[in-house]
């Protein structure tokens, strides 16, 4: 029998958790497919989980790795804006035979930032699955048409001299920003370089971290 | 690769609305700006989106535009600039 007491203290600790009874369409949809797929020996189940497993083992470490070697590193540095992909396929990374890359560099006067504002296009071979606000609507909206006002929101403020430059990534191409790199990081190594290569900064929506020092 | 623009080249984006998936945003559709770079050539999303082979391949452009030019409320004060991914249908040339 339930105890009384016990589920109302139970209660207040957390609210229970639910199934959603409906799927959506498209998750139905999904679902159909990839039961055909797997019933008709096309994929395995346990490939679909590794796929999956590898998608989600991406993430931004490996951009933040390549921005540090970009900084350290001039003749990387020439060879990642000619040719990105070729150059962070030197790093490991395989980003895919369909996906192009391209790296755009921030400076003291220029800023770039990305959006897609069809989807949300995100180059996830190096930054991983890209963050929730990336996706809505509300960033992909205003940053195209309000790039300062939303940059601001990101605690990000630049001075009027400063281009602003927007990347709307709606076709084959990804964009990876390169943030400037801070002052005051001399004499750091690449990997604690790496450590002030945050997501956002990969993104344009701020900068470099600056060192703790 | 034979491609009608250049980079320098100044462009018109084309207004349409098909009744099929395209990837031309419709806030950037009539504006003028000009090619920053040719990506290269890719297979059509517009016929690859229903099944297709998206061939033949269309040449991919990298279009800047100047933010004033695409806002109307945008500080003309600024240099800020909007760069995006066109394909070559959807691109008109501006005779000078």
């Amino acid at each position: 029998m339930h105890d009384h007491e016990h589920d109302h203290a139970h209660e207040a600790a957390h609210a229970p958790i639910v199934e959603r009874d409906a799927l959506t369409y498209y998750e139905r949809r999904v679902q159909a497919i990839q039961a055909l797929l797997i019933e008709k020996g096309v994929v395995t189940a346990d490939e679909v989980r590794r796929t999956i497993e590898a998608m989600d083992a991406r993430s931004p470490a490996m951009g933040a790795k390549i921005v540090a070697r970009v900084w350290v590193d001039p003749d990387f540095r020439a060879r990642l804006l000619a040719d990105t992909k070729a150059a962070v396929a030197e790093m490991g990374v395989d980003t895919g035979s369909l996906i192009k890359i391209a790296a755009v560099e921030n400076t003291e006067s220029l800023h770039n930032v990305v959006v897609c504002t069809l989807c949300s296009c995100y180059p996830r071979a190096l930054l991983g699955l890209p963050p929730d606000w990336y996706k809505s609507l509300n960033y992909r909206s205003r940053v195209v048409k309000d790039p300062r006002g939303v940059l601001e929101e990101f605690g990000l403020d630049l001075d009027s001299d400063v281009e602003v430059r927007v990347y709307d990534s709606t076709a084959d191409m990804r964009y990876l920003v390169i943030p400037a790199r801070p002052a005051g990081t001399e004499g750091m190594s690449e990997e604690q370089l790496a450590e002030l290569v945050t997501r956002d900064s990969m993104i344009g929506v701020t900068k470099a971290r600056k060192p703790n020092r | 690769m034979d491609t009608r623009f250049q980079p320098g080249d100044t462009v018109r984006v084309r207004v349409d609305s098909p009744p099929h998936h395209f990837r031309t945003p419709v806030y950037i559709q009539g504006k003028v700006g000009r090619v920053a770079a040719i990506h290269g050539e890719f297979r059509n999303p517009e016929t690859l989106a229903y099944g297709g082979d998206g061939l033949p391949r269309q040449p991919l452009y990298l279009v800047h535009f100047a933010q004033s030019d695409v806002w109307g409320q945008y500080d003309a004060a600024t240099r800020d600039t909007l760069f995006i991914d066109i394909y070559e249908p959807w691109l008109e040339p501006v005779e000078h």
